[in-house]
Protein backbone atom coordinates (compact mmCIF):
# COMPACT_ATOMS: atom_id res chain seq x y z
CA UNK A 1 0.00 0.00 0.00
CA UNK A 2 1.42 3.69 -0.74
CA UNK A 3 1.50 5.29 2.59
CA UNK A 4 2.15 9.28 2.62
CA UNK A 5 3.34 10.64 6.28
CA UNK A 6 2.64 14.35 7.16
CA UNK A 7 5.97 15.69 8.96
CA UNK A 8 5.53 17.15 12.37
CA UNK A 9 7.84 20.12 12.69
CA UNK A 10 9.59 21.33 16.37
CA UNK A 11 10.04 24.96 14.80
CA UNK A 12 12.33 24.20 12.14
CA UNK A 13 13.57 20.35 12.94
CA UNK A 14 11.65 17.68 12.57
CA UNK A 15 9.47 16.38 15.79
CA UNK A 16 10.48 13.20 16.90
CA UNK A 17 7.19 11.69 16.15
CA UNK A 18 7.62 11.59 12.51
CA UNK A 19 10.12 8.81 12.67
CA UNK A 20 7.56 6.99 15.26
CA UNK A 21 5.04 7.59 11.88
CA UNK A 22 7.89 5.75 9.18
CA UNK A 23 8.28 3.46 12.19
CA UNK A 24 4.14 2.66 12.34
CA UNK A 25 4.31 2.73 8.44
CA UNK A 26 7.07 0.02 8.19
CA UNK A 27 4.25 -2.29 10.05
CA UNK A 28 2.23 -2.51 6.71
CA UNK A 29 4.38 -2.18 4.56
CA UNK A 30 4.51 0.00 0.83
CA UNK A 31 6.45 2.27 -0.23
CA UNK A 32 6.60 5.42 2.12
CA UNK A 33 6.42 9.09 1.01
CA UNK A 34 7.07 12.00 3.51
CA UNK A 35 5.60 15.27 2.73
CA UNK A 36 7.02 18.39 4.93
CA UNK A 37 5.03 21.35 4.88
CA UNK A 38 6.83 24.42 4.74
CA UNK A 39 9.63 22.62 4.20
CA UNK A 40 10.48 22.39 7.81
CA UNK A 41 12.83 19.14 8.64
CA UNK A 42 12.84 17.77 4.66
CA UNK A 43 16.76 17.21 5.46
CA UNK A 44 16.52 15.37 8.38
CA UNK A 45 13.41 12.88 6.99
CA UNK A 46 15.39 12.16 4.32
CA UNK A 47 17.62 10.13 6.47
CA UNK A 48 14.86 7.96 8.20
CA UNK A 49 15.18 4.91 7.29
CA UNK A 50 12.24 3.23 5.16
CA UNK A 51 11.15 6.75 3.48
CA UNK A 52 11.21 6.28 -0.49
CA UNK A 53 11.16 10.14 -1.21
CA UNK A 54 10.44 13.40 0.62
CA UNK A 55 8.14 16.04 -0.74
CA UNK A 56 9.01 19.25 1.01
CA UNK A 57 6.07 21.74 0.11
CA UNK A 58 6.78 25.23 0.69
CA UNK A 59 4.94 28.57 0.38
CA UNK A 60 4.22 31.95 1.47
CA UNK A 61 1.20 30.41 2.94
CA UNK A 62 3.06 28.27 5.66
CA UNK A 63 3.82 31.60 7.41
CA UNK A 64 1.52 31.55 9.68
CA UNK A 65 -1.80 28.99 10.16
CA UNK A 66 -4.14 28.85 8.59
CA UNK A 67 -5.27 25.00 8.81
CA UNK A 68 -7.37 24.98 5.38
CA UNK A 69 -4.87 26.68 3.56
CA UNK A 70 -2.11 24.14 4.56
CA UNK A 71 -4.48 21.26 4.18
CA UNK A 72 -5.13 22.60 0.40
CA UNK A 73 -1.46 23.33 -0.21
CA UNK A 74 -0.25 19.78 0.48
CA UNK A 75 -3.62 17.86 -0.52
CA UNK A 76 -2.48 17.58 -4.17
CA UNK A 77 0.70 15.63 -3.06
CA UNK A 78 -0.76 13.17 -1.67
CA UNK A 79 -0.74 9.67 -3.45
CA UNK A 80 -1.13 7.32 -1.04
CA UNK A 81 -4.14 5.45 0.34
CA UNK A 82 -3.21 5.53 3.53
CA UNK A 83 -2.50 9.28 5.38
CA UNK A 84 0.00 9.15 8.33
CA UNK A 85 0.22 12.77 10.96
CA UNK A 86 0.82 13.18 14.52
CA UNK A 87 -2.25 13.67 16.28
CA UNK A 88 -0.88 16.56 17.82
CA UNK A 89 -3.78 19.55 17.03
CA UNK A 90 -2.11 20.55 14.06
CA UNK A 91 -2.39 17.09 12.76
CA UNK A 92 -5.64 16.39 13.58
CA UNK A 93 -6.77 19.47 12.47
CA UNK A 94 -4.29 18.67 8.62
CA UNK A 95 -5.77 14.89 8.82
CA UNK A 96 -9.51 15.93 9.35
CA UNK A 97 -9.56 18.66 6.79
CA UNK A 98 -7.38 16.31 4.21
CA UNK A 99 -9.43 13.64 4.73
CA UNK A 100 -12.52 15.13 4.47
CA UNK A 101 -11.60 16.73 0.78
CA UNK A 102 -10.72 13.12 -0.07
CA UNK A 103 -13.82 11.43 1.10
CA UNK A 104 -11.27 9.41 3.32
CA UNK A 105 -12.43 8.18 6.69
CA UNK A 106 -10.19 9.45 9.53
CA UNK A 107 -9.62 7.95 12.69
CA UNK A 108 -7.52 10.17 15.38
CA UNK A 109 -4.55 9.58 18.37
CA UNK A 110 -4.15 5.82 17.30
CA UNK A 111 -1.99 3.91 19.78
CA UNK A 112 -1.72 0.64 17.34
CA UNK A 113 -1.80 0.38 13.79
CA UNK A 114 -2.66 -3.47 12.62
CA UNK A 115 -3.23 -4.49 9.17
CA UNK A 116 -6.61 -4.79 7.89
CA UNK A 117 -6.57 -2.14 8.70
CA UNK A 118 -7.50 -2.15 12.65
CA UNK A 119 -6.44 0.38 15.40
CA UNK A 120 -6.60 0.95 18.81
CA UNK A 121 -7.15 4.47 20.71
CA UNK A 122 -8.03 5.41 24.14
CA UNK A 123 -11.83 6.90 24.30
CA UNK A 124 -13.50 9.20 27.66
CA UNK A 125 -9.63 10.25 28.00
CA UNK A 126 -8.52 6.38 28.85
CA UNK A 127 -11.26 5.38 30.83
CA UNK A 128 -12.06 2.90 27.90
CA UNK A 129 -10.47 1.85 24.76
CA UNK A 130 -11.94 0.80 21.35
CA UNK A 131 -10.90 -0.58 18.24
CA UNK A 132 -12.09 0.37 15.20
CA UNK A 133 -12.02 -1.01 11.72
CA UNK A 134 -11.06 1.30 8.93
CA UNK A 135 -11.26 0.88 4.70
CA UNK A 136 -8.57 1.95 2.51
CA UNK A 137 -8.17 4.67 1.87
CA UNK A 138 -8.38 6.43 4.78
CA UNK A 139 -6.45 8.87 7.58
CA UNK A 140 -5.27 8.45 10.62
CA UNK A 141 -3.07 10.40 13.37
CA UNK A 142 -0.64 8.53 15.62
CA UNK A 143 -0.08 9.29 19.38
CA UNK A 144 3.29 10.45 20.30
CA UNK A 145 5.65 8.03 21.96
CA UNK A 146 2.75 5.32 21.10
CA UNK A 147 5.29 3.94 18.07
CA UNK A 148 8.94 2.77 17.66
CA UNK A 149 10.44 4.78 15.63
CA UNK A 150 12.30 4.11 12.39
CA UNK A 151 16.27 4.26 12.54
CA UNK A 152 18.08 6.75 11.13
CA UNK A 153 19.87 5.42 7.98
CA UNK A 154 18.05 6.23 4.59
CA UNK A 155 18.86 8.70 1.70
CA UNK A 156 15.63 9.56 -0.16
CA UNK A 157 15.62 11.97 -2.58
CA UNK A 158 14.32 15.02 -1.81
CA UNK A 159 12.14 16.91 -3.85
CA UNK A 160 10.91 20.87 -3.80
CA UNK A 161 7.79 21.96 -4.82
CA UNK A 162 6.47 25.46 -4.44
CA UNK A 163 2.89 26.45 -4.13
CA UNK A 164 0.66 29.33 -3.31
CA UNK A 165 -2.65 29.10 -1.14
CA UNK A 166 -5.27 31.96 -0.38
CA UNK A 167 -4.68 32.54 3.43
CA UNK A 168 -7.70 33.48 5.34
CA UNK A 169 -6.52 34.05 9.02
CA UNK A 170 -5.00 36.97 9.41
CA UNK A 171 -2.57 37.00 12.29
CA UNK A 172 -3.16 40.41 14.02
CA UNK A 173 -1.40 40.34 17.14
CA UNK A 174 1.05 37.67 19.02
CA UNK A 175 -0.09 37.79 22.85
CA UNK A 176 2.06 35.13 24.25
CA UNK A 177 4.92 32.93 23.42
CA UNK A 178 4.42 29.07 23.94
CA UNK A 179 5.59 27.96 26.66
CA UNK A 180 9.42 28.06 27.23
CA UNK A 181 8.63 24.39 29.75
CA UNK A 182 8.00 21.21 28.50
CA UNK A 183 4.57 20.24 27.54
CA UNK A 184 2.75 17.77 29.61
CA UNK A 185 1.89 15.69 26.60
CA UNK A 186 5.54 15.48 25.50
CA UNK A 187 7.77 15.17 28.19
CA UNK A 188 8.86 11.72 29.75
CA UNK A 189 8.46 12.73 33.26
CA UNK A 190 5.54 15.16 34.47
CA UNK A 191 5.43 16.04 37.92
CA UNK A 192 1.80 17.61 38.87
CA UNK A 193 0.01 19.67 41.65
CA UNK A 194 -3.51 19.72 42.72
CA UNK A 195 -5.24 21.69 45.74
CA UNK A 196 -3.10 20.00 47.80
CA UNK A 197 -0.24 22.02 47.22
CA UNK A 198 -2.23 25.24 49.22
CA UNK A 199 -2.09 28.05 47.08
CA UNK A 200 -0.62 28.41 43.35
CA UNK A 201 2.58 30.11 44.24
CA UNK A 202 3.64 27.04 45.98
CA UNK A 203 4.18 25.35 42.32
CA UNK A 204 7.40 27.24 42.54
CA UNK A 205 9.25 24.03 44.19
CA UNK A 206 7.57 21.51 41.55
CA UNK A 207 8.83 24.07 39.08
CA UNK A 208 12.27 23.72 40.42
CA UNK A 209 11.87 20.28 40.73
CA UNK A 210 10.88 19.86 37.57
CA UNK A 211 14.19 21.70 36.22
CA UNK A 212 16.68 19.69 37.92
CA UNK A 213 14.83 16.20 36.67
CA UNK A 214 14.03 17.65 32.87
CA UNK A 215 10.26 17.23 33.62
CA UNK A 216 6.96 19.01 32.47
CA UNK A 217 4.80 20.57 35.65
CA UNK A 218 1.19 19.66 35.19
CA UNK A 219 -2.34 20.18 37.44
CA UNK A 220 -5.01 18.91 38.14
CA UNK A 221 -8.47 20.19 37.05
CA UNK A 222 -9.39 21.30 40.74
CA UNK A 223 -5.92 23.35 40.93
CA UNK A 224 -6.36 25.24 37.28
CA UNK A 225 -10.18 26.03 38.20
CA UNK A 226 -9.00 27.20 41.75
CA UNK A 227 -6.21 29.15 40.73
CA UNK A 228 -6.07 31.29 37.60
CA UNK A 229 -2.62 31.60 37.67
CA UNK A 230 -2.54 28.34 36.85
CA UNK A 231 -3.18 27.91 33.04
CA UNK A 232 -5.91 24.87 31.10
CA UNK A 233 -2.67 24.03 29.09
CA UNK A 234 -1.08 22.22 31.99
CA UNK A 235 -4.08 20.58 32.75
CA UNK A 236 -4.07 16.84 32.73
CA UNK A 237 -7.40 14.36 32.73
CA UNK A 238 -10.47 14.50 31.07
CA UNK A 239 -11.24 17.89 29.96
CA UNK A 240 -7.32 18.52 29.75
CA UNK A 241 -4.49 16.31 28.34
CA UNK A 242 -4.13 12.56 28.29
CA UNK A 243 -0.78 12.30 29.51
CA UNK A 244 1.76 8.63 28.93
CA UNK A 245 5.06 9.23 30.20
CA UNK A 246 7.76 7.08 32.21
CA UNK A 247 7.24 8.63 35.19
CA UNK A 248 4.38 10.47 36.75
CA UNK A 249 4.35 12.16 40.30
CA UNK A 250 1.11 13.34 41.88
CA UNK A 251 1.65 15.93 44.48
CA UNK A 252 -1.28 16.75 46.42
CA UNK A 253 -3.78 15.33 44.20
CA UNK A 254 -6.67 13.57 45.37
CA UNK A 255 -7.66 11.56 42.41
CA UNK A 256 -10.68 12.40 40.97
CA UNK A 257 -11.77 9.94 38.46
CA UNK A 258 -11.72 12.74 35.26
CA UNK A 259 -7.73 13.09 36.54
CA UNK A 260 -7.45 9.08 36.99
CA UNK A 261 -8.33 9.15 33.16
CA UNK A 262 -5.81 11.33 32.17
CA UNK A 263 -3.04 9.90 33.42
CA UNK A 264 -3.65 6.24 34.48
CA UNK A 265 -1.77 4.62 31.56
CA UNK A 266 1.72 6.43 32.38
CA UNK A 267 4.02 3.75 32.65
CA UNK A 268 5.15 4.73 36.40
CA UNK A 269 2.75 6.81 38.95
CA UNK A 270 4.76 8.13 42.22
CA UNK A 271 1.50 9.85 44.13
CA UNK A 272 2.58 12.09 47.12
CA UNK A 273 -0.56 12.83 49.40
CA UNK A 274 -1.36 13.05 53.28
CA UNK A 275 -4.53 11.74 53.26
CA UNK A 276 -4.05 8.08 53.20
CA UNK A 277 -7.48 7.24 51.87
CA UNK A 278 -6.92 9.32 48.42
CA UNK A 279 -8.40 7.41 45.20
CA UNK A 280 -4.91 8.34 43.52
CA UNK A 281 -3.16 6.05 45.69
CA UNK A 282 -5.57 3.35 43.94
CA UNK A 283 -3.54 3.76 40.51
CA UNK A 284 -0.48 4.37 41.99
CA UNK A 285 2.91 1.70 41.57
CA UNK A 286 4.46 3.55 44.96
CA UNK A 287 2.65 5.89 47.14
CA UNK A 288 3.29 8.23 49.74
CA UNK A 289 1.78 9.41 52.77
CA UNK A 290 3.11 12.53 53.22
CA UNK A 291 2.84 16.44 52.92
CA UNK A 292 4.21 18.05 50.33
CA UNK A 293 6.39 20.75 52.09
CA UNK A 294 8.37 17.59 53.34
CA UNK A 295 8.42 15.50 50.24
CA UNK A 296 9.49 17.74 47.60
CA UNK A 297 12.89 18.95 49.00
CA UNK A 298 13.76 15.45 49.60
CA UNK A 299 12.58 14.18 46.07
CA UNK A 300 14.80 16.98 44.61
CA UNK A 301 17.65 15.98 46.76
CA UNK A 302 17.87 12.36 45.95
CA UNK A 303 16.47 12.44 42.01
CA UNK A 304 19.13 15.31 41.39
CA UNK A 305 21.85 12.78 43.28
CA UNK A 306 20.79 10.11 40.92
CA UNK A 307 20.37 11.55 37.62
CA UNK A 308 23.60 13.50 38.00
CA UNK A 309 25.25 10.23 38.54
CA UNK B 1 -25.81 36.65 9.38
CA UNK B 2 -26.39 33.83 11.74
CA UNK B 3 -24.25 32.07 13.77
CA UNK B 4 -24.58 27.89 14.84
CA UNK B 5 -23.09 25.95 17.17
CA UNK B 6 -22.61 22.03 17.25
CA UNK B 7 -23.47 20.44 20.58
CA UNK B 8 -22.34 16.88 21.06
CA UNK B 9 -24.40 14.80 24.27
CA UNK B 10 -21.84 12.80 26.34
CA UNK B 11 -21.69 10.92 29.38
CA UNK B 12 -20.66 13.51 32.69
CA UNK B 13 -17.03 13.90 32.77
CA UNK B 14 -17.69 12.29 36.35
CA UNK B 15 -19.57 8.92 35.02
CA UNK B 16 -17.89 5.85 35.63
CA UNK B 17 -17.19 3.95 31.98
CA UNK B 18 -18.04 0.28 32.56
CA UNK B 19 -17.57 -2.37 29.80
CA UNK B 20 -19.94 -5.09 29.35
CA UNK B 21 -20.15 -7.32 26.04
CA UNK B 22 -17.41 -5.52 24.52
CA UNK B 23 -19.50 -2.38 24.60
CA UNK B 24 -19.39 0.68 27.06
CA UNK B 25 -22.24 0.15 28.78
CA UNK B 26 -24.80 3.34 28.97
CA UNK B 27 -27.16 1.97 30.70
CA UNK B 28 -24.62 2.06 33.50
CA UNK B 29 -24.80 6.49 32.95
CA UNK B 30 -26.38 7.86 34.86
CA UNK B 31 -25.72 11.94 33.65
CA UNK B 32 -25.60 13.29 30.65
CA UNK B 33 -24.31 16.52 29.88
CA UNK B 34 -23.21 19.23 26.57
CA UNK B 35 -19.74 18.25 26.05
CA UNK B 36 -17.40 20.85 27.97
CA UNK B 37 -15.48 22.24 25.06
CA UNK B 38 -19.45 22.81 23.30
CA UNK B 39 -20.32 24.22 26.76
CA UNK B 40 -17.61 27.57 25.75
CA UNK B 41 -18.38 27.29 22.00
CA UNK B 42 -22.47 28.00 23.27
CA UNK B 43 -21.35 30.38 25.52
CA UNK B 44 -19.37 32.39 22.68
CA UNK B 45 -22.15 31.79 20.40
CA UNK B 46 -24.67 33.82 22.43
CA UNK B 47 -22.22 36.28 23.16
CA UNK B 48 -21.58 36.77 19.84
CA UNK B 49 -25.70 36.79 19.40
CA UNK B 50 -25.71 39.80 21.59
CA UNK B 51 -22.75 41.47 19.85
CA UNK B 52 -25.34 41.77 17.03
CA UNK B 53 -25.94 38.45 14.96
CA UNK B 54 -28.90 37.66 13.67
CA UNK B 55 -30.00 33.95 14.69
CA UNK B 56 -28.40 31.39 17.10
CA UNK B 57 -29.15 27.99 15.21
CA UNK B 58 -28.29 24.89 17.82
CA UNK B 59 -27.68 21.66 16.13
CA UNK B 60 -26.92 18.18 17.43
CA UNK B 61 -26.93 14.45 16.18
CA UNK B 62 -27.57 11.69 18.20
CA UNK B 63 -30.29 9.47 19.51
CA UNK B 64 -33.59 11.34 21.56
CA UNK B 65 -31.76 11.39 24.27
CA UNK B 66 -29.32 14.28 22.94
CA UNK B 67 -32.39 16.75 22.29
CA UNK B 68 -31.87 17.75 26.08
CA UNK B 69 -28.65 19.64 24.82
CA UNK B 70 -31.22 21.45 22.51
CA UNK B 71 -33.01 22.60 25.80
CA UNK B 72 -29.84 23.75 27.63
CA UNK B 73 -29.19 25.60 24.78
CA UNK B 74 -32.40 27.29 24.63
CA UNK B 75 -32.22 28.14 27.90
CA UNK B 76 -29.30 30.49 27.43
CA UNK B 77 -30.55 31.82 24.06
CA UNK B 78 -30.38 29.32 21.11
CA UNK B 79 -33.00 30.60 18.77
CA UNK B 80 -33.48 27.55 16.60
CA UNK B 81 -33.18 23.90 17.64
CA UNK B 82 -32.06 21.30 15.00
CA UNK B 83 -31.98 17.69 16.05
CA UNK B 84 -30.94 15.05 13.59
CA UNK B 85 -32.24 12.14 14.63
CA UNK B 86 -29.61 9.18 14.78
CA UNK B 87 -29.57 6.11 16.64
CA UNK B 88 -26.20 4.25 15.51
CA UNK B 89 -24.08 3.36 18.25
CA UNK B 90 -20.48 4.42 15.88
CA UNK B 91 -20.26 6.77 13.13
CA UNK B 92 -17.31 7.03 10.72
CA UNK B 93 -16.02 10.77 10.15
CA UNK B 94 -17.33 10.81 6.37
CA UNK B 95 -21.41 10.01 7.38
CA UNK B 96 -21.04 12.51 10.80
CA UNK B 97 -19.35 15.40 8.77
CA UNK B 98 -21.46 15.49 5.47
CA UNK B 99 -24.80 15.23 7.97
CA UNK B 100 -23.86 18.34 10.27
CA UNK B 101 -22.01 20.34 6.63
CA UNK B 102 -25.67 19.71 5.12
CA UNK B 103 -27.27 20.73 8.61
CA UNK B 104 -25.43 24.02 8.92
CA UNK B 105 -26.04 24.59 4.74
CA UNK B 106 -29.82 24.20 5.39
CA UNK B 107 -29.69 26.71 8.28
CA UNK B 108 -28.41 29.35 6.49
CA UNK B 109 -25.22 29.94 9.03
CA UNK B 110 -22.11 31.02 7.63
CA UNK B 111 -20.17 31.42 11.17
CA UNK B 112 -19.80 27.84 13.10
CA UNK B 113 -18.71 27.12 16.37
CA UNK B 114 -17.92 23.88 18.25
CA UNK B 115 -15.99 22.28 20.97
CA UNK B 116 -12.07 21.57 19.44
CA UNK B 117 -12.98 17.51 20.74
CA UNK B 118 -16.05 15.64 22.27
CA UNK B 119 -15.19 13.84 25.69
CA UNK B 120 -16.47 10.81 24.64
CA UNK B 121 -14.62 10.15 21.41
CA UNK B 122 -11.67 12.60 22.30
CA UNK B 123 -11.09 12.94 18.15
CA UNK B 124 -11.24 16.46 17.17
CA UNK B 125 -12.85 15.70 13.51
CA UNK B 126 -15.53 17.29 13.37
CA UNK B 127 -14.38 20.99 13.40
CA UNK B 128 -11.90 21.01 10.47
CA UNK B 129 -13.87 17.89 8.26
CA UNK B 130 -16.98 19.97 8.70
CA UNK B 131 -14.96 23.14 7.87
CA UNK B 132 -13.39 21.26 4.86
CA UNK B 133 -16.52 19.84 3.40
CA UNK B 134 -18.42 23.53 2.98
CA UNK B 135 -15.31 25.54 1.97
CA UNK B 136 -15.71 27.49 5.34
CA UNK B 137 -11.94 28.75 7.08
CA UNK B 138 -11.36 26.87 10.12
CA UNK B 139 -9.76 27.95 13.20
CA UNK B 140 -8.62 25.74 15.97
CA UNK B 141 -8.20 26.21 19.73
CA UNK B 142 -9.86 29.42 20.08
CA UNK B 143 -10.63 30.67 24.09
CA UNK B 144 -12.22 33.72 22.76
CA UNK B 145 -13.97 35.48 20.29
CA UNK B 146 -15.78 38.72 19.06
CA UNK B 147 -17.36 40.15 16.14
CA UNK B 148 -16.49 44.04 15.00
CA UNK B 149 -18.46 45.16 11.57
CA UNK B 150 -18.35 42.36 9.40
CA UNK B 151 -15.00 40.40 10.61
CA UNK B 152 -14.61 38.11 13.45
CA UNK B 153 -11.44 38.07 15.62
CA UNK B 154 -10.59 35.46 17.87
CA UNK B 155 -8.16 34.09 20.35
CA UNK B 156 -6.32 31.09 19.79
CA UNK B 157 -3.93 28.73 20.81
CA UNK B 158 -1.32 28.15 17.98
CA UNK B 159 2.08 26.27 17.08
CA UNK B 160 3.79 29.42 18.37
CA UNK B 161 2.03 30.95 21.31
CA UNK B 162 -1.33 33.01 21.60
CA UNK B 163 -2.37 34.91 18.72
CA UNK B 164 -5.25 37.01 17.96
CA UNK B 165 -6.97 36.42 14.48
CA UNK B 166 -8.91 37.83 12.52
CA UNK B 167 -11.36 36.36 9.73
CA UNK B 168 -13.39 37.66 7.35
CA UNK B 169 -16.15 35.06 5.51
CA UNK B 170 -17.59 31.69 6.45
CA UNK B 171 -15.98 30.09 9.40
CA UNK B 172 -15.71 27.16 11.78
CA UNK B 173 -13.98 28.08 15.12
CA UNK B 174 -13.28 25.24 17.52
CA UNK B 175 -13.21 25.80 20.98
CA UNK B 176 -11.11 25.44 23.62
CA UNK B 177 -11.38 26.12 27.66
CA UNK B 178 -10.37 29.72 28.77
CA UNK B 179 -10.80 32.56 31.03
CA UNK B 180 -14.75 32.58 29.58
CA UNK B 181 -17.44 32.30 32.66
CA UNK B 182 -19.73 30.00 31.40
CA UNK B 183 -23.46 31.85 32.11
CA UNK B 184 -26.38 29.93 33.94
CA UNK B 185 -29.90 29.57 32.59
CA UNK B 186 -32.23 31.69 34.59
CA UNK B 187 -35.61 30.53 35.43
CA UNK B 188 -37.34 32.82 32.77
CA UNK B 189 -34.89 31.06 30.28
CA UNK B 190 -35.65 27.57 31.20
CA UNK B 191 -39.63 28.10 31.25
CA UNK B 192 -39.05 29.75 27.33
CA UNK B 193 -36.96 26.65 26.58
CA UNK B 194 -39.17 24.29 27.73
CA UNK B 195 -41.66 25.51 25.17
CA UNK B 196 -39.48 26.22 22.37
CA UNK B 197 -39.88 23.84 19.27
CA UNK B 198 -37.13 21.39 18.36
CA UNK B 199 -36.72 20.80 14.40
CA UNK B 200 -36.03 16.97 14.57
CA UNK B 201 -35.21 15.88 11.07
CA UNK B 202 -33.85 12.30 9.17
CA UNK B 203 -30.61 11.66 7.46
CA UNK B 204 -32.81 10.78 4.63
CA UNK B 205 -34.59 14.73 4.72
CA UNK B 206 -31.13 15.95 5.12
CA UNK B 207 -30.39 14.00 1.49
CA UNK B 208 -27.96 11.93 3.32
CA UNK B 209 -27.71 7.89 2.31
CA UNK B 210 -25.76 6.27 4.54
CA UNK B 211 -24.14 3.39 2.87
CA UNK B 212 -21.46 0.94 4.00
CA UNK B 213 -19.54 2.66 6.97
CA UNK B 214 -15.91 3.50 6.05
CA UNK B 215 -14.62 2.49 9.68
CA UNK B 216 -16.98 0.54 11.90
CA UNK B 217 -15.85 -0.47 15.66
CA UNK B 218 -14.99 -3.38 16.27
CA UNK B 219 -15.04 -3.52 19.93
CA UNK B 220 -14.47 -1.32 23.41
CA UNK B 221 -12.67 -2.60 26.21
CA UNK B 222 -11.11 -1.32 29.65
CA UNK B 223 -7.88 -0.32 29.95
CA UNK B 224 -5.54 -2.80 31.87
CA UNK B 225 -6.08 -2.91 35.14
CA UNK B 226 -2.44 -2.33 37.54
CA UNK B 227 -1.67 -4.24 39.55
CA UNK B 228 -1.88 -2.72 43.62
CA UNK B 229 1.19 -0.56 44.04
CA UNK B 230 3.14 -0.13 47.25
CA UNK B 231 2.43 2.28 50.26
CA UNK B 232 5.01 3.89 52.16
CA UNK B 233 4.74 6.30 55.32
CA UNK B 234 6.23 9.69 55.81
CA UNK B 235 8.69 11.79 53.76
CA UNK B 236 11.01 9.49 55.21
CA UNK B 237 10.78 6.80 52.54
CA UNK B 238 11.60 8.92 49.85
CA UNK B 239 15.19 7.76 49.74
CA UNK B 240 13.92 4.73 49.16
CA UNK B 241 10.95 5.31 46.84
CA UNK B 242 13.66 7.02 44.36
CA UNK B 243 15.51 3.51 44.81
CA UNK B 244 12.99 2.03 43.67
CA UNK B 245 12.15 4.30 40.64
CA UNK B 246 15.97 3.35 39.70
CA UNK B 247 16.59 -0.36 40.14
CA UNK B 248 12.79 -1.60 39.68
CA UNK B 249 11.21 0.53 37.15
CA UNK B 250 13.70 2.15 35.64
CA UNK B 251 12.30 5.27 34.53
CA UNK B 252 15.16 7.27 36.26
Amino acid sequence: MDITIISEANNDSLHPVTAQMVGAASSIGGPISVICPGGFGSVEAAKIAGVSKVISVEGDCFDSYDSMAWSGAIEPFIEGDLVLTSSSTLGREISSAIAAKKGFPVVQDITSLNDGISVTRSIFSGKAIEEVEVSVPCALSIRANAFQPAEVGGEAAISTVNVSQQVSVAVKEALAKAGERLDVAEADIVISGGRGMGNPSNFSHLYELADEIGAAVGASRAAVDTWEEIPHSMQVGQTGKTVTPNLYIAVGISGAIQHLAGMRSSKYILAINKDPEAPIFGVADYGIVATWEESIPALKEHLSAIMSD
Amino acid sequence: MGVAVLLKQVPDTTAKISVSGSRVDESAITKWAISPYDEYALESAVALKESGMDELVAITCGPQRASKCLTEAASVGADRLIHILTDADFMDSCTLQSILSSAIQRSGCDIVLCGKQAADTNSGSTGPGVASLLGYTCVGSVTEISMDGGKISATRLGNTGLEKIEVAGPCVFTFDKGEVELRRPNVRGIMMAKKKPIESIGTKELGIEIGSPKASLKSHFSPPEKPPGQKFEGAGSIEIVVGKLRDEANVI
